[in-house]
């Protein structure tokens, strides 16, 4: 392959990197906002889900919530 | 890498990037494009010689919703001297905006940009965004965003100043 042969296929690859970002418009953020996009839709869930991660972590307190660490609760 | 390789890589970026960053907002001094001519589907007022503040919000927007007892008021107010709100509202569904309309009664016209076409002219670079218009349909002061503790005084004294001035011949 010929350097201008290469070069035009790096071109083609970063052109179609680069074409992929869009740009969402603030007005086209509808799904966005959507309730279930929320990360903390479902307290029950969270709870859930804290207490594996500061059980597994021993962190507890380690997102803010009160604790010594000890990974004991 | 040979010259003209450089220059079409130069012109490839340029062309990907131009996509994302046309944005160009309504500034003011513009004229405010008739928003008849956009397809707009909804009571349309007549603004003719009114002082007209175009909102654009949607129902999924928490600061619109925030915005609205406000622009509400200022239209109760405004409304006998020559001021009107114009809510255009760029939900993707109708249904959503009715929904909102029913459980956030105002008494300011709402329209429906179904296309997304009049906010695309507008360019609007956060939700809410509006254009205070003056009675010679020149845009003269723009919002972007909605903030609780100083937009509402702001849009009065702006409004007081455009309903004050003369009419346009």
């Amino acid at each position: 392959m010929t350097r201008a042969a290469s070069m035009s296929a790096v071109l083609v690859v970063l052109l179609g990197l680069a074409a992929g970002c869009a740009n969402v418009k603030p007005y086209q953020r509808g799904t966005l906002a959507d309730y279930t996009m929320r990360a903390d839709r479902d307290p029950l869930a969270d709870s859930l889900h804290e207490h594996v991660y500061f059980t597994r972590e021993a962190a507890a307190g380690g997102r803010g919530v009160g604790g010594g660490g000890c990974g004991c609760n | 890498m040979n010259t003209s390789l450089r220059k079409l890589l130069v012109l490839a970026f340029a062309l990907a990037a131009g996509t994302n960053l046309a944005f160009g907002q309504w500034r003011a001094g513009d004229r405010l494009p008739d928003p008849a001519a956009f397809g707009l589907a909804g009571r349309l007022p007549n603004l003719s010689g009114q002082v007209v503040l175009v909102d654009f919000w949607a129902s999924w927007c928490a600061p619109c919703k925030a915005s609205f007892p406000a622009l509400d008021d200022l239209q109760k107010k405004y409304a006998p001297r020559g001021f009107t709100v114009l809510a255009v509202s760029v939900d993707d569904d109708a249904g959503d905006m009715a929904r909102f309309l029913e459980t956030h009664p105002v008494s300011f016209p709402a329209a429906h940009d179904a296309g997304q076409k009049y906010v695309a002219a507008a360019g609007v670079e956060a939700m809410p965004s509006s254009f205070l218009v003056d009675r010679a349909g020149t845009i003269r002061f723009v919002h972007v965003g909605f903030h609780p503790e100083s937009t509402p005084a702001e849009l009065a004294g702006e409004i007081e100043s455009l309903l004050g001035a003369e009419a346009a011949p």
